[in-house]
């Protein structure tokens, strides 16, 4: 399950503009309300939270319920001030999370 | 009484609306022209049949979950696995050029085996005789992700398979299967997919039943679902025992279907409800 997340925004941004980002990560999504064959409730294991950061402010966050598909693909806008990084963060139920990084640069 | 004349009247309204709805869709489906000696006059991939969104989920790339597993596979790719210290790249180099075109015309005959192979056995050979790995399951990530991986590299061709030849006894047979109404509910492939695609059963719209988009990522599972397991839960569906995935039947199968889509580009993976 420690696959590379996909992310997807431009390269460069002219100042002030509005930019769309894209995000997939793959994880099961486990509602923890399925039984598997023998009628055993199989045990929960969703990512709860997203986080997105950039230059260490924070742009977006969510809360992930259980009711979400497996492979959760989250889509937002930010509008770009300055040149800089956007951190990403997907925190998982059993306290792992999974991180990735994305740089965008001014047009000149 | 009048009140009755008026339920009526709206339920046939909205019956008719529906049925315009319904022929609406069908002339903005595209297809493409069927070969001579074809059942259909055009062919149509699923992928006209499916929801504004759906098509639109399959069309981003990175939106498509099933490219989650097209890069999972790139990696396992390069790994060395099994006594021979070998990996799938020690023998055939860069996916991207050496199984370009690979996936479209699957299934094809092995010479050794003296019968066809689909995608999923053909890895499973190249693993147990090559690397000496044990095979991957049927179903089991590592392989469906590996098929999706190698279809990939197909993805646009055009589906071509061969079915003369050697071939034409498993043709003749996927045909026979095809036609053979099965289990409780008495239906077979065509009852469905020729007679009656591009209508409703119950909530299903029915698609023409083409493979071209196979493995594809089923919003229903929320995985990729390789062919065996679609043929088996139609049969599943129609309430008759299934074939076993990578039987022979499900092979004469898949060869027949693959040649009712003939032409049509591979769009693995795809994205079907």
């Amino acid at each position: 399950m420690a696959d590379k997340p996909r992310i997807k925004l431009p390269k460069e941004a002219a100042k002030g503009e509005v930019i769309q980002i894209k995000t997939l990560v793959s994880h099961v999504m486990e509602s923890g309300q399925r039984k598997d064959a023998q009628g055993k409730t199989i045990p929960r294991k969703i990512i709860n939270k997203f986080a997105c950061e950039f230059n260490g402010k924070p742009v977006f966050a969510c809360a992930l319920e259980p009711a979400i598909s497996a492979n959760p693909y989250i889509q937002f806008d930010a509008k770009i001030d300055e040149a800089g990084t956007f951190k990403f963060s997907w925190t998982d139920d059993d306290g792992t999370v999974i991180t990735a990084e994305e740089k965008i640069a001014l047009k000149a | 009484m009048p009140v009755r004349y008026l339920g009526l009247a709206a339920v046939l309204a909205a019956s008719v609306s529906v049925v315009t709805c319904a022929s609406a869709q069908e002339a903005e489906r595209k297809g493409i022209a069927a070969p001579p000696g074809h059942v259909f006059k055009t062919i149509i991939s699923g992928y006209e049949f499916r929801s504004k969104e759906t098509r639109a989920l399959q069309d981003d790339d990175l939106e498509n979950p099933g490219f989650l597993a097209v890069e999972r596979a790139a990696d396992a790719w390069k790994k060395a696995e099994g006594s021979a210290g070998k990996s799938c790249m020690s023998c055939h180099g860069e996916a991207e050029t050496s199984m370009k075109g690979v996936g479209a015309a699957m299934p094809k005959w092995d010479d050794k085996l003296k019968k066809p192979v689909n995608l999923e056995q053909r890895i499973n050979i190249c693993r147990t005789e090559n690397m000496k790995a044990e095979p991957w399951k049927f179903k089991s990530q590592e392989l469906t992700d590996m098929t999706t991986f190698v279809r990939y590299q197909s993805h646009g061709m055009k589906v071509s398979v061969k079915t003369d030849g050697p071939m034409s006894p498993w043709f003749e047979r996927g045909k026979q299967i095809y036609y053979t109404r099965y289990g409780q509910l008495d239906l077979a492939c065509e009852s469905c997919h020729e007679r009656n695609n591009g209508k409703f059963m119950r909530a299903d719209f029915l698609s023409q039943g083409q493979t071209n988009g196979f493995p594809t990522y089923r919003l229903r599972d929320q995985r990729l679902v390789p062919l065996h397991e679609r043929f088996e839960g139609c049969m599943f569906d129609v309430r008759a025992e299934p074939f076993k995935p990578l039987s022979d039947e499900f092979i004469a199968l898949e060869l027949y279907v693959a040649w009712r889509g003939i032409g049509l580009p591979v769009e693995t993976p795809s994205v079907r409800n």
